[in-house]
């Protein structure tokens, strides 16, 4: 079990999810630095994900969209709030139009995330909120496909170690 | 569960004397008063407290005798914390991919 630990809070609206890794941060870092490395785990296996563009600077934008099963995109973007290199970046996340430009009025998740160097390797903290209780229900209304492929994911990863 | 019942299931569990009370009331059915006797505050406070679960469905009361009992609904309870879950779902499926692209860069 590489996920130590896990922090719901209905109340604030936040998810704190807690792994470790036994690479170290430098190449943690590369997962979300890297946008060919980023669409390989960003969407699940059905909705992979593809960035057009990722401008990975404090106040840059990213664009991508997920292609589903059948062929159906589904466009969101993302904003970078700020970027500590190796040690953590802030961004925001939300759907965007068939064009890529951003839904207003749509959710907008708020992540943080932060990566410590360790003896094994990295711990990473992810850190998300949600604005209001209805946005969140909208996300985990269109992630519980997400949820449901990525179980699937976890038992080829765990096939695949044989 | 429609939004805005979401909304006031999430409103309720924010409080901590609320999130104690349906965490009582969910093991063993308890009246106002006796609820009332277990928190630093008045009987009004209590109340108020256990109508904002009432409201969204949280807990239900039973009149018995001369006593209001206060039970807590499992469904409901269950309901908001797979919203949660569900979310921390997709970040699982996200950190095994994380951790199978880490081993595919890992020539050992």
């Amino acid at each position: 079990m590489t996920v130590v630990d896990t922090r719901k809070d209905p109340g604030a609206l936040t998810l704190e999810i807690v792994n470790e890794f036994t690479a170290p941060p430098e190449k943690v870092w590369e997962l979300w630095a890297d946008p060919r490395k980023l669409e390989r785990w960003w969407g699940p296996p059905t909705w992979p994900a593809t960035f057009t563009d990722h401008d990975f600077v404090p106040g840059g934008e990213a664009r991508y969209f997920m292609t589903g099963p059948e062929g159906e995109k589904a466009h969101g973007w993302w904003r970078f709030v700020s970027i500590t290199p190796v040690d953590g970046l802030e961004f925001d996340d939300g759907f965007a139009d068939d064009t890529g430009s951003p839904q207003p009025d749509s959710p907008v998740i708020h992540g943080r995330v932060t990566l410590t160097g360790t003896d094994a390797g990295t711990r990473m903290t992810v850190t998300t909120r949600f604005d209001s209780l209805q946005q969140m229900e909208e996300v985990v209304a269109m992630g519980m496909v997400e949820g449901m492929t990525g179980a699937l994911g976890q038992a080829d990863a765990i096939l695949a170690e044989g | 569960m429609d939004a805005d019942h979401v909304d006031r299931v999430f409103a309720a569990l924010a409080d901590r004397t609320r999130r104690d009370i349906v965490r009582r009331v969910l093991h063993e059915q308890e009246s106002v008063s006796a609820l009332a006797r277990r928190y630093d505050m008045t009987f009004a406070a209590v109340q108020k407290h256990v109508a904002v679960l009432e409201r969204a469905a949280l807990v239900t009361k039973h009149t018995h005798g001369r006593e209001r009992l206060v039970r807590g609904n499992v469904e409901a309870v269950r309901a908001a914390a797979r919203l949660l879950d569900a979310y921390e779902d997709v970040w699982r499926g996200r950190l095994d991919r994380m951790h199978a692209l880490l081993d595919e860069g890992d020539p050992t």
